[in-house]
């Protein structure tokens, strides 16, 4: 093996990601008087929170009543009951004062004739638990996501964090359990780093790009889930994966939510609009898991539109084109440059598209990372925290609402921070690292860039995003799962002969797609794997063999662990938080979940 | 005197030709810039046939083929695919662009031609060095300036003090525009350039800010600010249709309002 050096640093906490918790995770760490490094892959308002469009619910109540326990009703409806709800409570209650301070930052929000922050309907939020919709979501327009990933840029420039931009992570440094830093490669010189710290917080996004098609970005690679599996961690209930209703069809973009929440509406071949029958109370603002089920079965039983009947159409064009100018602008012009439509006339076709993973490394309210250690599910990882897509805190349970991940990024960014300061002393001595902790980063990165063998990487990649696209879908049975699981398991064998073309070191893309794959493939495979196990229907994860929920045997969290040598997936659990974090507010418990 | 000619190691030399993968007979050709700092030689020319029939729309859909089919060294960022992120400008036949949202048919000339964002230090292939432009870009200090205390609520702002943000705020940070104007070419280090400049204004005119003289006092250079001659090719080839030349007019009338 080459001789590799590392460059070193010490810091009281590095922060792996620049998306919006990263971000709000480093301002929080920054603004408690601790060192702080944020590593990212791209520059930080390249991150995908920049790609939200719709907007960040919190109960302002700036459109009318609203109440943080009806948001909090909503969001345990929503999660089809896997979400805990401590963690929930925290997250609803937290979340007006996050959105005013993004505000006080200078997120250049909509505004109400008053002035105030201007918000709109989506998908499963409602008013008096679940009477009707309600607008409790805040945006800028159709660019909510833009708009605060590059303010809280901005704002961390004017914060002490430190930033490594175009650092690729390569693994955890991991010591008896406890996380006590990260090793990086820097892709403009090629130069390896050793990142020591107090605590490590992962905020990396979610893996959407195991996937053929989906609303991701081509960076959204799971490359903390990645980390955490290679280091013998567990991922939580991975078998949920969210398909956003409305994708282009052809193209996987994303047209928000917040165009149904405008007055937008899905109609078959037959020009029926035919959410009414689905969720006669909400309608099109039912939440995406059922939208995206219902539009798969028109588009099943021959109601799809197109040449040939496979999509459906969502129309805007009955608006008026001044709504759609200034509250709509964005997807407007993705519509038009990815579709050739032209909104005020036409209807945008669409299609159900991957978009979001409720699934990722389990924390508690605070973002530490927690683990199941004998019988104590609850047990911290020292040292490691997770937040945001690559968290599963879970406030999602097993399907997201929108705009519920925008206030997760800024809510637990912000918690992380709050739990840093409290437990961590500044510039406190830290041990020396050894040899012996990272030689398996680099002989990992070694192997990969002279791997010679005769699939190129992007083969392999495209044949795990076909398994996944046709065997862990919007419907899943026992048999496409197996199927799923067979197929993955013969292509993780596969990855022994993988070719990198590529020797050098210096921004080689080739490597880094290859180190990304990896993480991909061990994502797909604990998915897949999560998703034969459970044996019930549940929020985004529905399963034709198994049509019903089942909260006598499943109302718990998956554990998946992943064997690196053999690819073999483990599968514990972990209970389901049948408490509230407060008096305040008593345990929602289950029934049946209609619209 | 001024050095006219590149410098020896800059000159793009001729580089390989790249056919089709499996003989495809309908293709478009890419004569993309290739550098590799570690191979040491010159920049040169490459040229792939992409087969039409298997590849997508846009000028990003060939570059991910070409890497992912026929040559997997090719480097260049790329992350949203849509046209948010900012990652993918590149010159495109002659003009600043983002690769996800041009079509690579509406491109003039047999070939696509397609090199790194123009003046900028080349890392490697398509990958500029984009230090200096953030740096500009922080210098601004882009954040919201307020005196406390902070009101319990949001701020208000109007509708129509809101709007004016509008064709401000949209920038993506991509670069295109500032790699596009040749005054930013010359004074590049001096100049802030037009996206610099552009979120200044956004931040000056925004009705929450209360530092508009201390911004206003920053900008007041003989380079930072007043080296845009309006040329214009900002506007032009902004991929979001902002118009940053407008923008820095509007500072500009700032500046004269304060003194008269």
């Amino acid at each position: 093996m080459a001789a590799y050096e590392f460059i070193d640093h010490t810091f009281d906490v590095v922060v792996v990601g620049a998306g919006g918790s990263g971000l709000r995770a480093a301002l929080g760490a920054a603004e408690k008087g601790l060192k702080t490094a944020c590593i990212t892959k791209v520059f930080p308002t390249r991150s995908h929170t920049v790609a939200a469009q719709g907007g960040i619910s919190a109960s302002l109540g700036n459109m009318g009543k609203d109440d943080w326990r009806w948001h909090m009703y909503d969001t345990v409806k929503g999660s089809d009951w896997l979400g805990d709800q401590d963690s929930i409570e925290y997250m609803v209650r937290n979340a007006p004062a996050a959105v005013y301070e993004l505000e006080h930052w200078g997120v250049p929000f909509s505004r109400t004739p008053e002035g105030k922050i201007y918000q709109r309907a989506f998908g499963g939020m409602t008013s008096n638990y679940g009477e009707a919709p309600i607008q409790r979501t805040c945006a800028a327009a159709d660019r909510t996501g833009h708009a605060m990933l590059h303010t809280m840029y901005g704002q961390s420039l004017s914060k002490s964090v430190e930033f490594f931009i175009e650092y690729f992570a390569l693994d955890l440094i991991m010591e008896n359990g406890v996380c006590v830093g990260i090793t990086a490669w820097k892709l403009d010189d090629g130069t390896l780093h050793r990142f020591r710290a107090q605590a490590t917080v992962l905020a990396t996004g979610g893996y959407g790009r195991a996937y053929f098609s989906a609303t991701s970005a081509h960076t959204c690679t799971g490359d903390g889930g990645g980390m955490a599996l290679r280091a013998g961690l567990p991922l939580q209930d991975m078998e949920f994966v969210q398909f956003h209703p409305t994708g282009i069809y052809g193209s996987g973009c994303l047209i928000t939510e917040g165009s149904r929440g405008e007055g937008g509406y899905l109609t078959n071949s037959e020009g029926e609009r035919f959410m009414e029958r689905y969720a006669p109370t909400v309608k099109d603002l039912a939440p995406r898991d059922m939208v995206s089920r219902a539009m798969t079965l028109e588009i099943r039983e021959g109601r799809g539109v197109g040449p040939k009947k496979d999509h459906i159409f969502l129309h805007l064009d009955h608006l008026d084109p001044k709504i759609l100018a200034e509250r709509l602008p964005g997807i407007s012009e993705t519509a038009r440059i990815f579709a050739g439509v032209d909104v005020t006339k036409q209807p945008i076709p669409v299609i159900p598209t991957v978009h979001y993973n409720m699934g990722g490394l389990q924390t508690n309210y605070h973002g530490e990372v927690v683990t199941l250690k004998g019988k104590e599910p609850d047990s911290v990882v020292p040292g490691l925290f997770a937040v945001g897509e690559a968290a599963c805190v879970s406030v999602h349970g097993s399907n997201r609402l929108g705009s519920n991940s925008l206030i997760d990024l800024v809510v637990f960014g912000r918690a992380v921070g709050l739990r840093l300061g409290e437990i961590l002393k500044p510039g406190a001595s830290q041990p020396e690292l050894t040899a012996a902790q990272t030689d398996p980063h680099v002989a990992r990165l070694d192997r990969f860039r002279n791997a010679d063998g005769s699939t190129p990487t992007a083969e392999l990649r495209a044949e795990m995003q076909a398994i996944m696209q046709e065997d862990a879908a919007v419907y899943r049975t026992g048999e496409s799962l197996q199927n799923g699981c067979n197929r993955l398991q013969a292509l993780w064998q596969k990855k022994s002969d993988i070719k990198v073309s590529d020797r050098g070191l210096v921004w080689n893309t080739d490597l880094m797609e290859t180190l990304e794959f990896e993480n991909l493939i061990a994502q797909a495979v604990v998915t897949v794997e999560s998703g034969n196990n459970r044996t019930e229907s549940r929020g985004a994860h529905a399963r034709e063999d198994f049509p019903d929920r089942d909260d006598k045997t499943w109302m718990k969290h998956t554990l998946a662990y992943l064997d690196q040598t053999t690819g073999k997936v483990k599968v514990d659990y972990r209970p389901v938080h049948n408490y509230t974090m407060s008096k305040d507010i008593d345990y929602i418990p289950p029934k049946s979940r209609v619209y | 005197m001024a050095e006219l000619a590149l410098p020896k190691n800059s000159v793009v030399k001729a580089g390989k030709h790249w056919p089709a993968p499996g003989g495809a007979k309908a293709v478009k050709s890419f004569r993309i810039y290739r550098y590799d700092p570690e191979a040491g030689g010159n920049p040169r020319w490459d040229t792939y046939d992409v087969p039409v029939d298997a590849v997508g729309p846009m000028v990003l859909d060939a570059l991910i083929y070409i890497k992912n089919t026929i040559d997997p060294t090719l480097a260049f960022r790329r992350s949203c695919r849509e046209g948010v992120c900012g990652s993918c400008a590149m010159n495109i036949g002659g003009r600043n662009t983002l690769a996800c949202t041009h079509g690579w048919a509406e491109v003039p000339g047999k070939a696509v031609q397609i090199s790194p964002l123009p003046h900028m230090a080349v890392v490697k292939d398509l990958i500029p060095d984009l230090t200096i432009f953030y740096a500009q870009y922080a210098s601004i200090e882009p954040w919201l300036h307020t005196t406390p205390p902070e009101p319990a609520n949001e701020w208000k702002q109007s509708e129509s003090d809101r709007e004016k943000l509008d064709g401000l705020y949209e920038c993506i940070l991509c670069a295109c525009c500032s790699t596009s104007c040749p005054s930013y070419w010359w004074n590049g280090d001096r100049y802030l350039g037009p996206a610099a400049l552009l979120h200044a204004y956004r931040w000056l005119i925004d009705s929450r800010d209360e530092a508009t003289g201390e911004r206003l006092d920053a900008l007041e250079d003989p380079f930072k600010l007043y080296r845009c001659h309006t040329i214009m090719n900002c506007a032009q080839v902004c991929p979001k249709g902002l118009n940053p030349a407008k923008a820095i007019a509007e500072v500009k009338k700032m500046m004269v309002d304060r003194v008269i």
